[in-house]
């Protein structure tokens, strides 16, 4: 499950930096590029606190 | 009630050992501090300071050269001077002062030091308001602006104020885990920004970027009634835009808690990805901006951020707003808190946060950032000295450290005298001589040192 959830945080990071290079390279429209950066955005502060933040406080511990 | 009971019960609980050591058992590891220092220094900041050097007529190579050195010597302070005494003494920079120079002079100094964290934190507050007030069509604030604008834009600062305050109110440790989760996503949005508008700026392949930068993003040619900046100016603000925090020592409150004093070196993560990366990219933004609107004089985070890449631009300008803001309000709350050890912390922070949200809804606060940090860490500066010669000098030169304490003195004027003659020298050279207020913090520290000897050497032998 965590490792599931890691795999999606990451998928919702790299959903918002990778259209953004593709807008760049011509090879993407920037309207598309804000859905995916967004959907990106939901992906990531759904996931990546319940695995960042349980690390961090195990590592403190 | 039950629930408001355990909510104030868990307040009240909430431990953030103002008043002594950190026990070992508390101390944070890397992680805690990476985390931490890149959401603090990516912050609401960044996106009104790397298009205010757009404004200043930055070019192109003394922007990226004094950003790289001025970062490097940031993150040198923060390691050599901050984090040594930090793991040193594990006391906040408030009841360390108060051992030195006494509680009445703790007790002016933290008044100063809380209203100048008050005022940054609102700042960073009225830019995530930019982000917040989108889908409201508020009137969005101009370069020109000092009053509020709209009813709409006061309504908005405070409900982000009491978001953000509420948040500080349960501490360092909600604070730090907040920034850890935010950290890697805004990093990437920023960075995203600024390559999917690249294209809009006639950057099609990254050979051409240099050009481009030289010719289109920083010309070198200041807006009309800005000054001009050059290398020094940038590289003495990278430097000295957090010397409250480094060379002030501010930052003792936060890295008490690091296990070793290699652990200043985490701040590395901030100025380079806040400070270098985030600068450039805002830049970036407000240069399209300035094309595209025919040099608007809006100035407003959160559209030129939510038109570059959407939604996720506005949310980013929002939470970069928060993690600012946060650890600034709870640095403000310690400050006050340390004047009466029985006040509750999570209480003094919810006063600390109404003020600030208050002054979050003058512009102003926002159109001269450059000048009120520069001013911000002027300010606090001359503490940071006394603390590093009481800490590592003044006993090898046969005085008495912790003069204060040791004598049961509520002032020591050793301090006052050189928190005062340090300001009013700094004053002297930017009124008589002209030298700009970025260029100040250096001489200054020089002054505070050999003041505070001297007046440490009198004072202990009457």
């Amino acid at each position: 499950m965590k490792l599931l959830l890691k795999i999606i945080s990451f998928i919702g990071l790299g959903l918002s930096i990778v259209p953004a290079i593709l807008v760049f390279g011509g090879q993407m429209e920037p309207d598309t590029c804000k859905q995916l950066m967004f959907l990106g955005t939901v992906l990531w502060f759904l996931t990546a606190p319940s695995w960042m933040i349980k690390r961090g406080v195990a590592e403190e511990d | 009630m039950e629930k408001n009971k355990s909510l104030v019960d868990r307040l009240n609980a909430v431990n953030e050992y103002e008043q002594q050591p950190i026990p070992n058992n508390k101390l944070k590891g890397w992680r805690s501090f990476l985390g931490t220092y890149a959401g603090e220094h990516t912050a609401g900041t960044e996106f009104v300071i790397g298009p205010l050097f757009v404004a200043h007529g930055a070019s192109a190579i003394d922007l990226v050269t004094g950003l790289l050195f001025g970062n490097i010597l940031a993150v040198l302070s923060w390691a050599f001077l901050t984090a040594k005494i930090a793991v040193k003494t594990r006391v906040t920079l408030y009841y360390l002062l108060e051992k030195i120079a006494g509680k009445k002079f703790t007790l002016i100094y933290n008044l100063v030091n809380a209203g100048l964290f008050c005022f940054l934190a609102g700042s960073m507050i009225a830019v995530a308001a930019t982000a917040v007030g989108i889908p409201f069509d508020m009137a969005m604030p101009q370069l020109t602006d000092v009053l509020p604008n709209s009813l709409g834009w006061v309504v908005t600062v405070f409900v982000v104020g009491a978001i953000t305050t509420f948040i500080a109110m349960f501490g360092f440790d909600q604070v730090s885990k907040f920034a850890m989760v935010a950290a890697p996503w805004m990093i990437m949005i920023f960075i995203a920004a600024a390559l999917a508008v690249l294209p809009r700026l006639g950057v099609t392949e990254v050979g051409s970027f240099w050009s481009v930068a030289e010719s289109t993003i920083w010309t070198g040619v200041p807006l009309e009634g800005q000054s001009k900046f050059g290398f020094w100016h940038i590289l003495f603000f990278a430097w000295f835009c957090n010397m409250a925090m480094h060379i002030g020592m501010a930052d003792l409150s936060l890295l008490r808690y690091a296990k070793k004093w290699q652990q200043g070196f985490s701040s590395a993560t901030g100025v380079f990805l806040g400070h270098f990366i985030a600068w450039i990219a805002s830049g970036i933004l407000y240069s399209l901006f300035l094309i595209e609107s025919k040099g608007s004089l809006t100035f407003a985070p959160g559209p030129i951020a939510y038109s570059a890449v959407g939604v996720a631009g506005a949310i980013c300008v929002v939470i970069a707003g928060w993690t600012t803001a946060n650890p600034t309000l709870y640095r403000a709350g310690l400050a006050i808190q340390s004047i009466n050890p029985k006040w509750k912390t999570w209480k003094v922070t919810l006063f600390v946060g109404l003020f600030t949200t208050i002054a979050a809804c003058f512009p102003a606060l926002v159109m001269r950032l450059l000048e009120f940090v520069a001013l911000y860490g002027l300010i606090l500066m001359p503490v940071g000295a006394v603390i590093f010669i009481d800490v590592y000098l003044l006993e090898k030169v046969g005085l008495k450290a912790n003069y204060a304490e040791f004598k049961g003195l509520s002032l020591n004027w050793a301090v006052a005298m050189t928190w005062i003659i340090t300001l009013s020298f700094c004053l002297l050279l930017n009124l008589v001589f002209g030298i700009e207020i970025f260029f100040l913090g250096l001489p200054g520290w020089f002054v505070a040192v050999l003041v505070y000897l001297v007046a440490s050497k009198m004072n202990q032998k009457k």
